[in-house]
């Protein structure tokens, strides 16, 4: 059989319209093999662990830029514990103060990625990371 | 327990499960899918396919609010495909971004699924995911195609109703009498009607329609069933009754406009169906569709396993130097499996 596909969910929480590079994170990735559901602007920590759930993704990439991550982020990953979904990999990209990466790492993200990050990077990162979580 | 079992039970996360095991054709999801079988049968498929940009994916979140308001508020399945690319194998479903108004409501499941290669408008998994939704207790399942072009028809073998989404200035008389796409709708939308040239577009869409009925076989070819129903002596005063003439309607989706009438025709063309016992002929064309595909499938997979290593390579080679011709090469290649051996040259 082939080999399985990754599924990828591509989000933007929170209220910033800048969706650039949610997007090209999303066609890297489909670039690279993987399946990319894109679910768009203003999503909401509820939004996000539903369509996780329903489309069973291997991996959550989500895009703040507008500073919001430190009250978006506990909430989300909150939200997928309570859906049994905390399997899930969940990496961050945008606007993320250097102060504050360690927290995020702390609070469960897997890695966070700031402007000018090399696509081929992140595409790397998650081949590697989803294949670690299968293999325990 | 079993992961079919509490998809029955109606966990979303073990159904979500399902689904992606199913679409992988690993053990767990062919196990699923026969334990799931015998509750299936009771929903309504309802295929949306027409051109990239026509606002299927908007039509289908119109519609899914509009079925759940019907009585006993019916549970609603999505199924939306977008093409993989032929290129990387990846893909980019973005069809969630237009449903945004369903989530939340859990009486609604929206699962996203690439076309993995397959032709037609569809994966090769569809069938299986309805299924699956079908066994989960959905009453409605809405299959939106990836955006069509004229014969991306393999919808037709799968859904109860098929609603072929158009839009506005897409072409002329000409257009709409050709075979393919259009030919195969059992309702006919308009949508983005606020746009200039959709009087036109419902004009030619309509005169299309009255030129000629369907004939049933199209969409069910050489079975025992269709060829019954043909045969059946209709007189000539039932012959309305007996005969399904596409409805066209005009709506915009985005702003819920003509959906209440499309739900309308959408349950008289299930009622029509069931009445002219035209429901179980759609279900066992469906159903032989699925095992028809599905043996290919399998055959050209064991084929290739088959094959002794390097063979493909060598008269690969022979054929891009022109010492052998394409065809004779699969000749040969076809002596190395036991089914396929004898000579396909003779009559």
């Amino acid at each position: 059989m082939t080999e399985k596909k990754i599924r990828v969910l591509i989000a933007k929480p929170g209220l910033d319209g800048h969706d650039r590079g949610a997007k090209v994170i999303a066609r890297a990735l489909r670039d690279d093999g993987m399946e990319v559901i894109y679910t768009g602007l203003r999503q909401t920590p509820d939004m996000i662990s539903e369509a996780a759930l329903q489309e069973d993704v291997d991996v959550i990439g989500l895009s703040i830029l507008s500073g919001a991550h430190n009250a978006l982020i506990p909430q989300i990953l909150k939200k997928l514990k309570e859906n049994g979904q905390e399997n899930v990999l969940v990496f961050l990209g945008g606007i993320i103060p250097e102060d504050d990466i360690q927290g995020m790492l702390n609070a469960g993200i897997y890695k966070v990625y700031g402007p000018g990050t090399d696509t081929r990077q992140v595409c790397k990162d998650i081949r590697e990371a989803v294949k670690v979580k299968q293999a325990e | 327990m079993s992961l079919s079992k509490s998809v029955r039970e109606g966990s979303r996360i073990a159904l979500s499960r399902v689904l992606s095991q199913v679409e992988n054709s690993t053990p767990i999801g062919l196990h699923a899918l026969d334990e799931l079988f015998p509750f299936t049968g009771k929903a309504h498929k309802i295929g949306i396919t027409g051109p990239p940009g026509s606002g299927k994916s908007t039509l289908v979140n119109a519609l899914a609010k509009q079925l759940r308001q019907l009585e006993g508020e019916p549970r609603v399945a999505i199924i939306a495909v977008d093409p993989t690319s032929p290129f990387s194998g990846g893909a980019i479903l973005g069809d969630r971004v237009r449903m945004l108004d369903l989530q939340g409501d859990p009486g609604i499941f929206i699962r996203s699924m690439a076309s993995r290669g397959a032709l037609g408008g569809l994966s090769s998994q569809t069938e299986a995911f309805s299924q699956v939704f079908d066994a989960a207790g959905y009453d409605f399942i809405l299959i939106e195609t990836v955006g069509a072009g004229q014969s991306e028809v393999e919808i037709v073998n799968l859904a109860h109703t098929t609603i072929v989404v158009d839009v506005p200035g897409l072409g002329d008389d000409i257009q709409s009498i050709k075979a393919g796409i259009l030919e195969i709708a059992d309702i006919l939308v308009v949508n983005k009607a606020d746009q200039p040239g959709a009087d036109q577009s419902l004009r030619y869409l309509k005169s299309m329609i009255e030129m000629g009925y369907r004939p049933l076989a199209s969409s069910a070819g050489k079975h025992k069933l269709a060829e019954s129903l043909s045969k059946e002596e209709i007189p000539e005063s039932d012959y309305p009754q007996n005969l399904w003439q596409p409805p066209v309607l005009k709506t915009i989706a985005r702003e819920s406009i003509g959906i209440e009438e499309l739900v309308i025709e959408i349950l008289k063309h299930q009622e029509f169906l069931k009445n002219t016992r035209r429901w179980q002929l759609k279900e066992a064309w469906t159903l032989r569709e699925f095992v028809r595909k599905r043996i290919e499938g399998i055959l050209v997979q064991e084929f290739f396993e088959q094959l002794p290593e390097g063979v493909l390579d060598d008269l690969m080679e022979k054929i891009i130097t022109r010492k052998m011709s394409p065809t004779a090469a699969v000749d040969n290649l076809l002596t190395y499996n036991q089914i396929t051996k004898k000579s396909h040259y003779s009559e």
